[in-house]
């Protein structure tokens, strides 16, 4: 996934967006209320000086008549720019004021209107808005008074404009800062993450990255470095124990192989002869065992991770192959192998090769009907960019109730026992599968078994 | 290693050409070391036994030794230390590796060391002796041959034929590589477990005794229609090819 998309999915980064949005609907909702009062102020302004305006004119003509009113209006005319009078006779011939005509926007009710002004200012023609009031008055003398309304619309206009602008300066600022915490975060999480990585593919020494600075992440780090300490003690004690295990119950079983070598090689009496060989035969069986339960535990614990290596798989298949296909001949079965090209992986040889041999040996003596000879597929490809190396056969198969209980050790379906083998041979395919990082699948071969074993090629983790 | 499970009985000791060899055996555990200098007497070598590490070093550095059998756990100074330091001094006495860390790994540390064959404890005398003795013959050296010859069998190497009493037998490339190890040792004895590594490759235990089906295929090809055969079973040991 480009590292864009990662970031966006970080929680970090969803609760940076989720902190914005709140933000800016606050940032909105206050710039929303400053914007709504003072527009309407300066409307309510405009509606309360016309309106007393009016009031002021009715005083007059109720006082000194219509030609009180008219020489108010006259004079006021001359004094105040922004303000616009207009008194018209019945017929509308304008008596007095500053505006030329009854606005077309006027209509004959007590109303509130709105008409385009141009104002020459200067020499030059300005296009502005002026909001009026019109009213009748007795022997159908008709009355407008208004106010030019440029100033304070163009006002409310600047005000909408920043609060705009200051929008889209806090949603900016706010994401760009999101982002970098987010991938400030990111950057100490991947550190983790690689670490972990590191850790699990067998450096038990490593540990996850420290800042110093005390915060959340520190403090995961040092408790997951406490337990990583505290795992490196356990694994290392285990290895000794192994160890010496290995060694107290081998020197004992050396002894008993050499003396009773030695008493058959001495020459004893026939009947002697054979519980000597059964002894020989019981120990070399008990080492057999002995021997897997250690590998097993090896692989499990990923300490043989060391000894990986890029390796071609067709090839280890092939030789598996090549030295089971005249065991499976003599018992009048088939062998057939099947293995793309390119199966690159980064495996040990060894063990890799011992793991598909089990599953081979299993096929050989499992994978019949009773009566039927051996059919077994090798076989190795490519499937979802993993290297698949499968081993299937024609015989009983496992049950879906048994395949995950048949990898543990000592397990055997055959309950009585009596075919050869330990039950260790699908422990050690398991324990060998996981340290390469992969998965074993026992699946229906329709009849028999299908053993599957993907792996990652070269190049991934 | 426990590939003699099935066969192991030693009737008397087979008719192997080996030279008498003198080894020295670094052993801590007497009584393992004690069947072991008997067993290689009773084949007819002459052992000498240390029991710690800087007794072993002090004999080995004596240089009069054919092949040094060194135990990895040993008091005072461990076995893969005195293989380095006679390396370092040296001295290039052939050393078989034993030891109760028989994995893999192990292997590869003990080889890195400067052993020469690796063989994990408890090990069958036959496999030791058999190993012990294929040490010994590479120490004195094979001349660099293109034709292997044993009784009445011959190799060419370069042109990969085989010829029985000058009638050729053709062979797979691994039964090829299988009689080539066989020839090269002819006379001795080779474990299946020394078959499976060095024609092989692989150090690992089959739970089937695959090596068996291909020696049988092999002799089928290589005494089938002769009147002695060459390729003998050696039982509880392993396998031989007539020298004459």
């Amino acid at each position: 996934m480009p590292a864009s998309l990662k970031l966006f999915r970080t929680s970090t980064f969803r609760l940076a967006a989720l902190y914005l949005i709140l933000f800016a609907l606050s940032v909105a909702a206050l710039l929303a209320y400053v914007y709504w009062n003072t527009t309407v102020l300066l409307e309510r302004q405009t509606d309360d000086t016309i309106r007393a305006e009016i009031l002021g004119l009715a005083d007059q003509y109720r006082e000194r008549g219509l030609d009180g009113m008219i020489e108010t209006i006259q004079r006021r005319s001359r004094e105040d720019t922004s303000s616009i009078y207009l008194l018209t006779a019945p017929g509308g011939q304008p008596v007095a004021g500053n505006l030329n005509a009854l606005p077309p926007q006027a209509s004959t009710n007590e109303t509130w209107f709105e008409f385009p002004l141009d104002v020459k200012h200067g020499g030059v023609t300005e296009h502005h808005i002026a909001r009026a009031y019109h009213t009748g008055l007795t022997g159908g003398y008709e009355l407008v008074v208004g106010r030019d309304v440029a100033a304070p619309r163009q006002f409310a206009s600047i005000i909408r404009k920043s609060i705009l602008v200051a929008l889209v300066i806090a949603l900016v600022l706010g994401l760009g800062g999101g982002l970098l915490m987010s991938r400030n975060f990111l950057h100490r999480v991947d550190a983790i993450t690689a670490a972990s990585r590191s850790i699990m593919a067998g450096n038990l020494a490593g540990r996850m990255p420290v800042t110093g600075t005390g915060d959340e992440l520190d403090r995961l780090s040092l408790a997951l470095n406490q337990m990583l300490d505290q795992i490196e003690r356990l694994m290392s004690a285990m290895k000794e124990v192994t160890s010496n295990i290995a060694h107290d119950l081998k020197t004992p079983l050396t002894r008993v192989k050499a003396r009773v070598e030695s008493a058959l090689r001495s020459g004893v009496s026939s009947e002697y002869r054979e519980a000597l060989e059964k002894t020989v035969e019981e120990s070399d069986r008990l080492l057999q065992t002995f021997n897997a339960l250690l590998s097993i535990a090896r692989a499990e614990s990923g300490q043989q991770r060391s000894g990986l290596e890029p390796v071609d798989a067709r090839t280890i298949i092939a030789d598996v192959a090549e030295l089971y296909e005249p065991m499976v001949e003599e018992q009048g079965g088939t062998l057939s192998v099947e293995a793309a090209e390119g199966l690159d992986i980064v495996a040990d040889r060894q063990l890799l090769a011992q793991a598909i041999s089990n599953l081979v040996d299993n096929a050989l003596k499992y994978g019949a009907r009773d009566g039927e000879a051996p059919r077994i597929e090798l076989s190795g490809a490519i499937k979802n960019g993993r290297v698949v190396i499968a081993v299937g056969d024609h015989g009983e198969g496992i049950p879906i109730a048994d395949r995950e209980r048949v990898l543990g050790r000592f397990v055997r379906l055959d309950s009585s026992r009596s075919r050869p083998g330990n039950g260790l041979g699908l422990s050690l395919v398991s324990g060998v599968v996981k340290l390469h990082g992969g998965v074993l699948a026992l699946e229906d071969n329709h009849p028999g078994l299908l053993a599957k074993v993907s792996l990652p090629p070269v190049g991934r983790d | 290693m426990q590939t003699m499970a099935q066969d192991h009985t030693h009737r008397h000791a087979p008719q192997t050409t080996s030279q008498r060899m003198r080894i020295l055996v670094i052993e801590d555990d007497r009584e393992a070391a004690s069947w072991l200098v008997k067993g290689l007497a009773e084949s007819g070598h002459v052992a000498d036994h240390a029991a710690d590490g800087e007794e072993g070093l002090a004999l080995a550095m004596e240089c009069v030794h054919d092949v040094l059998i060194v135990d990895r756990l040993l008091p005072k100074r461990d076995g893969l230390s005195v293989i380095r330091q006679l390396r370092e001094n040296g001295i290039k006495t052939p050393v078989l590796v034993l030891s109760a860390l028989s994995d893999v790994d192990e292997r590869v540390k003990g080889l890195r060391a400067g052993g020469d064959d690796y063989l994990g404890k408890p090990y069958a005398f036959a496999e030791l002796l058999a190993r012990v003795e294929g040490l010994g013959r590479r120490a004195t050296g094979q001349p660099l041959e293109t034709r292997l010859r044993a009784a009445d069998l011959e190799i060419d190497l370069l042109t990969r034929s085989v010829t029985r009493l000058g009638r050729p037998i053709l062979l797979q490339p691994r039964e090829f590589k299988l009689l080539e190890y066989l020839v090269r040792n002819a006379g001795h004895i080779v474990t299946r477990t020394m078959l499976l590594e060095n024609v092989w490759d692989y150090h690992f235990d089959p739970q089937t005794n695959v090596i068996d089906v291909h020696i049988s295929r092999l002799r089928s090809k290589i005494d089938k229609g002769f009147d002695e055969p060459i390729l003998q079973t050696v039982r509880g040991a392993g396998y031989m090819i007539r020298a004459s």
